[in-house]
């Protein structure tokens, strides 16, 4: 039994989502139930699996008792089970919410629903225990897939838009990928990912265009996958028309899910010397990241719907991570994989918190939000906490982040990025002041309005305080992620 | 030597648990204010407990965890944080009784959330005061900024929000700056815990260094009101009197101030300093707004904002006398930070007084009040002439400091400037006092004095401030205090 949890991790899932039609046929309730459980064991699974990776070294399973570089294989080493756990503890706490607010904005739609959230899960698992490349895209394909999905069910017309435009620039983007596969596959022969990077240094000095190719191909895909500026265009819009809880769910984990692959591809199957020194696509991203801090940042105090604000300010995190991707060295990578984890629990609380509002009142609109923090203290307090992390308050989790990456930059002699970190929290702090000053100050005109029921407020303050403990003790997961980062580089 | 407690961490937590306590008996506001009440003499205690320690020579620290590689979460008291605290934690007593005074007499509203907001601003003062590196300061230093912004909107006018609108950018702007400071000194140095004679020597290229001088001073800059950074100052005076006279008097701007001497002393050190030549050239920079916030102060008729603007004159004073880089001139700076903070919070009280009793704001309807409100203006009239400098009131032994600071530096030019500010300061406060006492009342219409709460505290400051002056130079504690400092600098006087 224990020496197959690394495939229980995505099996779990997988096989819920193929029950929940079953049992969702004799008891609707029941769906939210058997979810919660599934992601409740992967969680434990995953602790386990935390343990042993950290006595005993990666975990490697073999799917199949196919040995690899032939079968497909798993693999759990830092960076996975890292995002493993954070995958299961998020979507563990959104499920939770998940309960009033899909009754309500979904309630046709209840079984479909969770079917589609457990293979999204499913999908998002697999992507990061896999050790193999084309499996990685297999479950690429099915968390997209479902994303879309999930989208489209969104409550106004404007939904379907969002979505067929996300479908659309998604799969180019899958397409790019599959390309990067297919041509390393050609190259090296190989798509399992610790085979094919021992064996691309040789067939880089043989096919050196066909490596390059591929490389452009992953970059490329991958940056629209995770929505990196100038490719973020289909963003802004699924985010703010999906359902709040998918909202929440993919602007928390999907985009981090893009950022685990890049830093994968980068890192593990091209490797730190042929990304920084061959081809200096490192230096180029992070040229491209600063720019998508500030246009975001910008964006987002040009927006009156607090769920496109919310959007735009996603597009300007992003490039946090990918900043800290391409600055390429320890302190700067964990500070981008610190953000992986702090980003998605501020956008994560405040996604959920504007959702509990759109829940109670119907309001998106910012200027709608006046005096709402009267009527709803706790909503709101959870979400001027997370935006207060977002605009780098210490000791609050978003400051880390922050202090990390503008270390980084200045280790690596690149002034002009920790500048621009810096300037964009004041600007972070312009569009995020906008609401608070709104919802603390003045009269509410909300007659009537309550808090949110507590299945909605408690995976608020749970996020909320997780974003004061990982400020708190960041000096606990901050060492934790700098041995990841210097496994990677 | 070093002595372990966990008292630095009590003076620090026990207002953010009286925050908390105020919060929770929000419903009676009897049981409200007495919190705040005990508390703030409880946390006196905590700290005057610390001073005979202090003053032995040694000092207190406590860690309470890592906060990264080689940054602990770290208090650690010195006499220069100590007549921080010792400052701080008292005046908010007397602030605690005015405010209580001046809030019921108002009938303000949401007094729950000023009160909490007061609480955790003393804390984060103390934080800043106790702090042991620039990481745990900086974290104070930016609680203070965001729990002072409720205050300033408190009123929740459209001219509130702007004002307090305007105190976030300036404020936050120079956090950002003072951030990016703080990184550049932890990339060069490794290492972030003052020092008594700076850290930061032989870590960078001398341009490097004055660079990261220049953007320390940025940043602690906006909230010590260095113009040209000072004027979101004079637009947070539309917060209620009290904030105005603790926080933009004392703990708020004094947190800029607390910030520049620690960077000069502590982090750079004062050879490093002077061999950079930063010293002399802060000094000329900071001469521009004594002189000039003063001109700005005549222009003024709100009271309040005349105020303000003295107290952007004022505050230049000490980082002129620390930018001396001389015994004398650090004395005098030092000392004004506590004298300033007497003479000043009793200005302010005295302006709340008349506001709360008669609900004028400006000085041109302010003739003849004198004779109605004796005390308030007896008091008032004390502390301007304090604030010119004349005996014997406290202000004048931190300006004879400070011009000996100025000769021992062999700066004469700077004797001059103190001299032009005293006549300016004459030129601002002297016809308020002729008005008040002199002048006949526009109406006749006899209002009496303001409430006890109110009178008592800045009745109190106002004598403070004569005796610090008069009182032999042994039993002055801040003279004491200020002189530990020196010599841990290894400067005798």
């Amino acid at each position: 039994m224990i020496q197959n949890f690394p495939i229980l991790v995505v099996i779990l899932p997988l096989i819920t989502a193929f029950l929940i039609p079953l049992i969702g046929w004799w008891r609707k309730k029941y769906c939210l139930y058997i979810s919660i459980l599934s992601i409740l064991s992967v969680f434990i699974i995953s602790i386990y699996l935390l343990n042993s990776v950290m006595a005993s070294g990666v975990v490697r399973y073999d799917l199949g008792g196919w040995e690899p570089p032939y079968g497909i294989e798993y693999v759990v080493d830092l960076l996975s089970i890292f995002m493993i756990i954070l995958i299961a503890f998020i979507s563990l706490v959104i499920a939770i919410y998940s309960k009033k607010s899909v009754e309500k904005e979904l309630s046709d739609n209840i079984v479909a629903f969770y079917t589609l959230f457990m293979l999204l899960i499913a999908g998002l698992l697999g992507i990061v225990i896999t050790g193999d490349l084309f499996n990685l895209y297999v479950f690429l394909e099915i968390s997209s897939l479902t994303a879309y999905a999930l989208i489209a069910v969104g409550e106004k017309r404007d939904a379907l838009l969002a979505s067929f435009n996300y479908l659309i620039i998604g799969t180019i983007a899958a397409c790019f990928i599959l390309l990067g596969i297919g041509f390393l596959y050609m190259v090296t022969g190989s798509l399992n990912i610790a085979d094919l990077s021992a064996k691309l240094p040789e067939a880089y000095s043989l096919y050196p265009r066909v490596v390059l190719a591929a490389m452009i191909f992953f970059v490329v895909g991958l940056s629209i996958k995770m929505a990196l500026f100038p490719l973020h265009t289909w963003l802004p819009n699924a985010y703010t028309h999906a359902p709040s809880v998918v909202s929440a769910l993919i602007a928390a984990l999907m985009t981090k899910v893009g950022a685990y692959m890049m830093i994968r591809i980068m890192f593990t199957v091209f490797g730190i010397h042929f990304v920084t020194e061959v081809i200096p696509v490192t230096s180029i991203l992070s040229w491209v990241a600063a720019i998508a801090i500030i246009v975001g940042s910008i964006n987002a105090i040009a927006q009156t719907d607090i769920k496109r604000m919310l959007a735009y300010s996603s597009v300007s995190q992003i490039g946090y991570i990918v900043l800290g991707i391409g600055l390429a060295n320890s302190i700067g990578l964990t500070g981008g994989i610190l953000h992986i984890i702090n980003h998605a629990f501020m956008k994560g609380c405040l996604f959920l918190a504007v959702g509990a509002v759109i829940y109670q009142t119907g309001i998106r609109d910012i200027r709608d939000f006046q005096g709402i923090g009267k009527k709803m203290p706790y909503t709101m307090a959870a979400f001027s906490i997370a935006a207060l992390s977002m605009v780098g308050v210490p000791p609050l989790c978003g400051f880390f982040s922050k202090w990390f990456l503008a270390l980084g930059s200045i280790e690596s002699g690149k002034w002009i990025f920790a500048v621009i970190i810096l300037l964009s929290s004041l600007l972070n702090a312009g569009y995020f002041f906008r609401v608070l000053e709104k919802v603390w100050f003045g009269e509410s005109p909300h007659e009537g309005v309550d808090e949110a029921p507590k299945s909605m407020l408690v995976p608020i303050l749970i996020l909320a305080a997780g974003c004061i403990l990982l400020g708190i003790f960041v000096f606990i997961q901050s060492s934790f992620i700098k041995s990841i980062a210097n496994t990677l580089l | 030597m070093e002595i372990i407690s966990i008292k630095p961490l009590l003076a620090v937590l026990i207002s953010l648990i009286c925050a908390l306590l105020i919060v929770l008996s929000r419903k009676n506001k009897n049981i409200r204010e007495s919190w705040t009440i005990l508390t703030s003499v409880t946390k006196f205690v905590i700290v005057a407990s610390m001073v005979p320690t202090i003053l032995r020579g040694d000092t207190i620290a406590y860690t309470l965890m890592s906060i990264l590689p080689g940054i602990p979460f770290e208090f650690r008291v010195d006499a220069f944080g100590l007549l921080f605290g010792v400052l701080a934690s008292f005046l908010w007593i007397l602030t605690s009784l005015y405010s209580i005074g001046y809030m019921r007499s108002l009938k303000e509203h949401a007094q729950t959330r000023y009160f909490a907001c007061f609480a955790i601003a003393i804390s984060a003062t103390m934080g800043i005061a106790f702090a042991a590196n620039l990481l745990t300061l900086f974290i104070f230093y930016e609680i203070l900024t965001l729990s002072v912004y409720p205050l300033v909107i408190h009123k929740e006018t459209p001219e509130a929000k702007s004002g307090g609108r305007k105190y976030l950018i300036y404020t936050l702007s120079g956090g950002v700056v003072l951030l990016l400071a703080i990184i550049l000194t932890y990339s060069f140095a490794g290492s972030l815990e003052f020092m008594n004679h700076g850290f930061l020597a032989g870590h960078a290229s001398p341009e490097m260094l004055q660079m990261l001088f220049v953007l320390f001073i940025i940043g602690f800059g906006v909230k010590s009101a260095v113009m040209p950074l000072h004027s979101w100052l004079p637009t947070a005076m539309v917060a209620p009197t009290p904030v105005s006279a603790l926080l933009h008097a004392v703990a708020v701007v004094k947190a800029g101030i607390f910030g520049v001497v620690r960077v000069i002393y502590f982090v750079f050190g004062v050879d490093l300093v002077s061999e950079l030549d930063m010293g002399i050239a802060l000094a000329y920079f900071v001469s521009f707004t004594i002189i000039v916030a003063s001109m700005f102060a005549l222009a003024q008729d709100n009271l309040k904002r005349r105020l303000a603007y003295s107290t952007i004159s004022q505050l230049s004073y000490i980082i002129l006398g620390a930018a001396l880089l001389t015994p004398s001139g650090l004395t005098g700076g030092i000392l004004h930070i506590a004298h300033h903070a007497f003479m000043k919070i009793t200005l302010f009280f005295c302006a709340g007084a008349i506001y709360v009793v008669t609900h004028k704001k400006n000085i041109s309807e302010m003739n003849g009040i004198g004779r109605s409100m004796p005390i308030t203006m007896a008091a008032f009239s004390i502390c301007a002439i304090g604030l010119i400098g004349v005996p014997p009131v406290c202000g004048f032994l931190s300006k004879w400091y400070l011009s000996m600071g100025a000769i021992e530096a062999n700066e004469v030019f700077f004797v001059f400037v103190l001299l032009v500010s005293s006549l300016l300061n004459a030129a601002y406060f002297l016809p308020i006092v002729f008005n008040a006492f002199f002048k006949e009342p526009d109406d006749k219409s006899s209002v009496g004095e303001a409430p006890p709460f109110i009178l008592i505290p800045l009745t109190i400051t106002a004598i403070i401030s004569i005796i610090l002056c008069i009182v032999p130079e042994t039993l002055n504690p801040f003279l004491q205090i200020v002189k530990e400092v020196v010599e841990n600098i290894g400067w005798k006087i």
